[in-house]
């Protein structure tokens, strides 16, 4: 067998392997994301969008806008792209402040120019924040799905949640007494079970409480089918009637796209975690004694988060045109301001007539995802160690 | 001679003991997901380890091996038995209460490539430990961790490195430098070195009898490969079918095989002699499922001298020599 000369030769060798300056990986980052071409073009592609959008809310905004997009100018509807005003029947407050009409005039003779540079905040804005909420959850309940997953909620845990659920529903429906005993009585059962779990690890209770403590569902199931009845919901009709109930403007818009979405991104994350579980690196996190949640977070959710980013991206374009569903309806923002969605729909009828009306919001909307697409892709890549380069 | 049933080993310098531990892990079959039965993975299992000794544990593909060495750091929880840790018995704690015992047993995993987070730089993986061991300040954790590589034969500039950049060798001795960072005092080799090449095996063996000559550490050693288990081990158990068939001192065991299976396991071994064929018969047939195993001896389906009293009663264990312990009526 080997000498103890031997092993300490074998230490060295290893010991002597060259190892290359290393850089620091904001560094690295970069270096390899400007190696993307495309996905720097889709940065500053979005920046410029973003700028955009951010001075287009302060043109168009207040009581006399420098720019004004519901100025209404019957005579001088559907002009085309690049069409001077008819300056002899305008009066001076409605000649367009950049002289021209840049991207033409709707059937109202509104700007389209001035119309879009509106609502390109609202699209942009309800396009990321509404996936952003949606992801959030996404990954939140496909996190607890595929870590948890095999859980069992108890029958005495599913009573608790009842007895507090038809509580809160009685109390709501002014049925103050009753509603205040059901809920009492779940809030003691559940001090209940929380003190009695502490207390000890046998799972025994008083006798005849067998049943009680059997197995009804497990974590997986309960938000697994959770998700399968949401996605059963036409989600558009979901948001309607949601936005039925509230009053409609842009962040309640916002707010329902988001929690009407997010079920691809938890069935994407769940099916990651399930396959990540069963890996040894967690195991060996969980034989450290690591916390739960930075397991979750810190280890597994950045090896299951790709899917998820690249169905995001395609998730803007989604949200950007619910959105002008919505608006098409008068469901969505309230009619005199613009959106890209609902410049689009109103287009629509005038198709053949004007076509300026469809393709100006139509390849502004386009851009902005593929650019966000390229980008996130290039994103992808970049935070991906495989691809680093460090020797 | 008195069948004696007893646990494998005893003496007064016990760090880890195991009373008939078991594990079976249900099977759901059909539309309602009814319990069709349990593969009994381990069933019934009794170790000892002493302090700073190694005991080897061999045994053929899916004879409970991992899940023996699982079960005793609480990473599977074991249906029935007692893990007896320094005195205390473990296996009714919970995650909460085991947490302090975390930094007292690892383990080290077969895949080189699984056991360590693509997405991680080696130096945070191994912090990992640190942190959960509640070690605050960064510089202190970031210098035990250029510490614990060089102890592994690892250069200090592979902290902010990642695992792809590594070898199989070189990301087994990070694994080990991850076990090691929360100073344990037993390690759980789970095959450590069944995916590596005949020469890193050499290297990785050679570490770890290092390591438990520097910081006294005990080792259960899991592994089917007869002759690395013997250069390293002081005991040796042979499993089959979730029951230990065989136990000896290391010597004992290879120079006298008294149960069949671990004679035929010997036998199966390959040599350096290439014209010695064994003294030996090897085995027919297969492992019976351990979804639904025979009454009395697990290895009565396969072994040359059984007899029908083999069929009928479950087998205790019988001390033919000093410390050494098998599960045959023969004896």
């Amino acid at each position: 067998m080997t000498t103890a000369i031997e092993q300490s030769m074998n230490n060295e060798i290893l010991l002597d392997e060259p190892l290359a300056p290393k850089r620091t990986r904001r560094q690295e980052f970069w270096s390899l994301l400007r190696k993307n071409r495309l996905a720097i073009w889709g940065l500053v592609t979005f920046i410029i969008f973003f700028f955009v959008a951010l001075t287009g809310l302060f043109l168009t905004a207040g009581t006399n806008p420098i720019m004004d997009p519901s100025m209404v100018r019957l005579q001088e509807k559907l002009r085309p792209p690049m069409a001077r005003p008819n300056m002899d029947t305008l009066k001076s407050v409605e000649i367009p402040a950049l002289g021209i009409y840049l991207f033409g005039t709707d059937d109202l003779g509104r700007d389209v120019f001035a119309r879009m540079l509106q609502g390109a905040w609202v699209s942009l804005t309800v396009g990321f924040v509404a996936v952003g909420i949606s992801v959030l959850i996404g990954i939140f309940m496909g996190g607890i799905a595929g870590y948890f997953g095999e859980r069992q909620f108890r029958i005495d845990h599913l009573i608790v949640a009842g007895l507090l659920i038809i509580g809160i529903g009685l109390v709501i429906a002014n049925i103050y007494v009753w509603g205040n005993i059901t809920f009492l009585a779940g809030l003691l059962w559940l001090f209940d079970l929380i003190v009695r779990r502490k207390r000890s690890n046998t799972r025994r209770g008083p006798t005849g409480a067998g049943l009680l403590q059997k197995n009804a569902l497990s974590v997986d199931t309960l938000i697994m089918r959770f998700v399968d009845i949401m996605l059963c919901f036409p989600s558009f009709i979901l948001i309607l009637t949601v936005i039925a109930i509230l009053p409609a403007s842009i962040y309640n818009i916002m707010i329902v796209i988001g929690l009407t979405s997010w079920m691809g991104a938890t069935r994407f994350v769940r099916a990651e975690f399930l396959s990540l579980r069963e890996q040894d690196f967690v195991t060996a996190a969980r034989a450290l004694g690591v916390g739960n949640f930075r397991i979750i977070f810190r280890h597994m959710m950045p090896n299951a988060i790709a899917p998820v980013l690249v169905s995001a991206t395609i998730g803007i374009a989604t949200a950007i045109l619910t959105e002008a569903g919505l608006s098409f309806l008068g469901f969505g923002v309230p009619p005199p301001h613009a959106t890209w969605g609902n410049i689009l729909s109103d287009g629509k009828g005038f198709i053949f007539d004007a076509p300026w009306l469809t393709f100006v919001p139509g390849f502004a909307i386009l851009i902005v995802v593929l650019s966000f697409n390229l980008f996130g892709e290039g994103l992808r890549d970049a935070l991906n160690p495989k691809l680093r380069e460090g020797r | 001679m008195k069948p004696e049933v007893v646990g494998i080993n005893s003496s007064n310098n016990t760090l880890l003991r195991v009373e008939g531990l078991k594990k079976y892990f249900p099977v759901h079959r059909g539309f309602l997901q009814r319990l069709a039965g349990r593969i009994k993975a381990v069933d019934g299992v009794d170790l000892e380890i002493e302090l700073g000794s190694t005991l080897g544990l061999v045994g053929e593909s899916g004879c409970g091996k991992s899940t023996v060495g699982r079960s005793i750091l609480k990473l599977i929880e074991p249906d029935e038995g007692k893990i007896i840790y320094g005195g205390q018995d473990i296996s009714g704690l919970s995650r909460h209460e085991m947490k302090p015992l975390r930094t007292e047993m690892q383990i080290i995993f077969q895949d080189p490539f699984g056991s360590l987070n693509p997405r991680m730089t080696i130096g945070t993986s191994i912090e990992e430990g640190l942190r959960a061991r509640g070690v605050r300040d960064r510089a202190k954790r970031t210098k035990r961790v250029e510490e614990l590589l060089e102890m592994v034969g690892m250069a200090t500039g592979a902290a902010d490195r990642y695992p792809h950049e590594f070898s199989g060798g070189q990301r087994q001795r990070i694994g080990i430098a991850r076990a090691l960072s929360v100073e344990p005092s037993l390690i759980v080799c789970d095959e450590p070195i069944s995916a590596l090449d005949v020469s890193i095996q050499a290297q990785i063996i050679n570490l770890l009898n290092d390591l438990q000559a520097q910081l006294g550490l005990s080792y259960l050693f899991i592994s089917h490969d007869l002759n690395v288990v013997g250069y390293l081990s002081d005991g040796v158990a042979v499993m089959y079918l979730g029951q230990i068939m065989e136990y000896a001192p290391a010597q004992e065991l290879y120079e006298n095989p008294l149960h069949p299976y671990t004679q035929a396991l010997l036998s199966a071994a390959p040599r350096p002699e290439p014209n010695d064929r064994g003294q030996w018969a090897t085995l027919s047939g297969d492992v019976p499922s351990p979804f639904n195993p025979p009454p009395g001896c697990k290895f009565q389906g396969r072994c040359p001298l059984v007899e029908d009293r083999c069929r009928e009663a479950e087998i205790g264990f019988y001390e033919p020599g000093q410390g050494h312990k098998v599960r045959c009526w023969k004896f």
